[in-house]
């Protein structure tokens, strides 16, 4: 915890850059690739930056797990600083969904696989002829 | 029982849908679904009558009983209560559809999924509307995708399931964005619900965090609502799925969508941030223009009937965004919002004519066995009812005095004309000669080509038909009695504007 609070404030912006690099990493798999699991890995890392983004907005510098210990019950809670629980508990809910949707790209993949044989798409664009 | 309407809202088809699981007997899951969207409807009809006599005041419900800065708070102006009635009002006639007959759900056998996942697409639906906190709209709409995605992949083709895929992978982006945005707009302000968020922007309103958070929620709303370069997964999401799930989503999907859009320009950002600071509207009018006409063109050279009409979606969505621009300010002051009245009004519209024109696709399908037009031959003389219905609907994607689709193309020129934009006004006439042709395609063949074996009667059955005709019968009614729709409407413009901050007065209808 300490190693955080000695992080120069110059410095204070790089998780962004972390957030914003797998973002548009993920969503460069998404668009580049044309394999259908590869392509809900890129949508996964992509989701997982977002979450990312959010925990970190809810750190504070110093800041504990926002729990409620016994010992603040009696009026030192006053100089102990919190991490905001808030954007955490959301991502707990956006991980439910990122779960969700992977589970049912997966499912359509797997049905994908058994009606066409492949999970390339240009090959399944091929097989169908030219949608659209 | 009536301050609980909100809630019933989302809870009923929330309730109703594992219920279905258990049912599993075909006929017995249709009648239970409809009987809760037909509760639902009750529901939405009492709220509307609710918020009517508020006088521009929304009802708001706190959700198990937690307050407005801790829990998650339901609010429900003129606009929700208007959103909530059209999507009810589209599920209980499309739940019904074919009540007797199996084959129409998703695949043999397997209709209590179907149903169970038809019912959650609703409660997504109908939390997006009520809801006035933004995580929970993302959560709902999350709802709303992932059950949709299911539903589309029951398409009878295989080609349903890539168009699935395509659909899962363009929504979960716009879901993310939306989230994205929503991120942003919680580190500015710190919280999520809307009317505090309202409150807290003006004071970060110079910040470019505030753009970037816009920039995110409005591309991610414009995935979802299909505006013009972002609409690639409707017209295969629409051609494969069942005939009854594309005319459910073509009816709400994406006006949930448009409602969230309004929200967000209106109740969250303001007219001041939106209009006047980054000039939205003269980015969008272009956009809808060219969907309007990319949309239509795209349509008349479309062979199978489903598709045809996706296209023409994405030109109706361009009407719809349109109105937004058309709205005439001068600074905050409003001179006139016909155009968004008839951007609203059309939202109602154009529910009731895709989800018609799509449930009589479904009828052609289920007795002819087709969706490509060319042979479509001898439609009009085997199935005169269904025919009859298909030209009223066709009539007013048109715009014929008469029908729905002339009221809202009546309020947009309006709104075109008193904001001075008279080459809008003409491109939106000239759009709806384009819709006369693709229109014009289908009733030429199913009227005047005859095919060559004899022509026996094969009229859809009445389950089908009555959902369809009331459907018919609401889009004549409506026409003529413009005041209804029109002057629900115009409240709702007006409760949207006033909450954007914008001052009425002089120059105002």
């Amino acid at each position: 915890m300490i190693a955080l609070n000695e992080i120069p404030t110059e410095y204070g912006l790089w998780h962004y850059w972390v957030v914003v690099s797998l973002m548009m990493l993920g969503l460069y798999i998404v668009i580049a690739r044309d394999n259908l699991i590869k392509r809900i890995m890129g949508l996964n890392i992509f989701q997982a930056s977002v979450i990312m983004f959010y925990v970190a907005m809810g750190k504070v510098q110093g800041g504990e797990a926002p729990i409620w210990p016994l010992d603040t019950m009696e009026g030192h809670y006053q100089d102990r600083v919190f991490s905001n629980p808030v954007p955490h508990v959301l991502m707990l809910t956006a991980i439910v969904v990122g779960i969700a949707t992977t589970a049912l790209a997966l499912a359509l993949v797997v049905r994908i696989k058994e009606s066409y044989g492949t999970i390339e798409e240009d090959e399944i664009r091929e097989i169908d002829g030219s949608i659209s | 029982m009536i301050t609980h309407f909100p809630s019933l809202l989302i809870v009923t088809p929330l309730i109703a849908a594992p219920i279905c699981l258990l049912l599993r007997n075909g006929t017995l899951v249709r009648i239970w679904a409809t009987l809760a969207a037909w509760a639902c409807l009750y529901f939405a009809w009492g709220i509307l009558g609710q918020v009517q006599g508020l006088d521009g005041e929304s009802i708001r419900y706190a959700m198990g009983g937690w307050e407005m800065p801790l829990g998650i708070e339901l609010k429900i102006d003129a606009a929700n209560a208007f959103v909530v009635l059209i999507i009810t009002g589209i599920a209980s006639v499309v739940f019904p559809f074919g009540l007797g007959h199996s084959g129409l759900s998703g695949p043999e056998g397997k209709e209590h999924l179907f149903y169970a996942a038809f019912l959650l697409c609703m409660c997504g639906l109908m939390g997006i509307a009520v809801t006035g906190d933004a995580f929970n709209v993302f959560v709902f709409l999350e709802i709303t995708s992932l059950s949709s995605y299911a539903l589309i992949s029951m398409g009878s083709s295989r080609r349903a399931l890539m168009a699935a895929y395509s659909y899962l992978i363009m929504g979960t982006i716009g879901g993310t964005f939306i989230l994205v945005g929503i991120g942003f707009v919680y580190a500015l302000t710190g919280t999520l619900n809307m009317v505090d968020i309202a409150e807290r922007l003006p004071s970060v309103i110079n910040s470019p965090t505030t753009i970037i958070a816009f920039g995110f929620l409005t591309l991610g709303v414009g995935i979802k609502l299909a505006i013009f370069p972002l609409y690639q997964w409707l017209p295969n999401a629409y051609s494969f799925a069942p005939s009854k799930v594309t005319a459910f989503l073509a009816g709400t999907a994406t006006k949930v969508s448009y409602y969230v859009l309004l929200r967000l320009f209106f109740s969250i950002f303001g007219i001041a941030f939106i209009f006047n600071k980054l000039g939205v509207q003269n980015i969008l009018m272009p956009l809808s223009l060219i969907a309007m006409f990319v949309g239509s063109i795209a349509a008349i050279y479309q062979t199978n009937a489903k598709r045809l009409f996706a296209y023409s979606s994405i030109a109706q969505i361009g009407y719809m965004t349109l109105g937004i621009c058309l709205l005439h300010l001068d600074g905050l002051k409003v001179l006139n919002y016909d155009g968004l009245t008839g951007g609203i009004v059309h939202l109602f519209n154009h529910a009731i004519m895709k989800s018609g024109l799509f449930l009589i696709i479904a009828c052609v399908v289920y007795r002819m066995g087709t969706v490509t037009i060319g042979e479509m031959k001898g439609f009009a003389y085997r199935m005169p009812w269904t025919f009859a219905a298909f030209v009223v609907a066709g009539l007013s994607i048109i715009g014929v005095p008469g029908t729905v689709g002339f009221v809202s193309k009546w309020y947009l020129v309006l709104g075109a004309v008193a904001g001075g934009h008279y080459v809008v006004a003409a491109l939106i006439l000239l759009s709806s000669l384009l819709a006369v042709v693709y229109v014009w395609k289908i009733i030429e063949v199913g009227y005047f080509q005859k095919p060559s074996e004899p022509i026996e009667k094969i009229e859809a059955p009445i389950t089908m038909l009555v959902p369809i005709w009331l459907l018919m019968f609401a889009a004549i009614f409506f026409g003529f009695a413009t005041e209804l729709t029109g002057g629900v409407a115009e409240t709702a413009a007006k409760t949207l504007l006033t909450a954007g901050g914008a001052i009425f007065g002089g120059g105002t209808p």
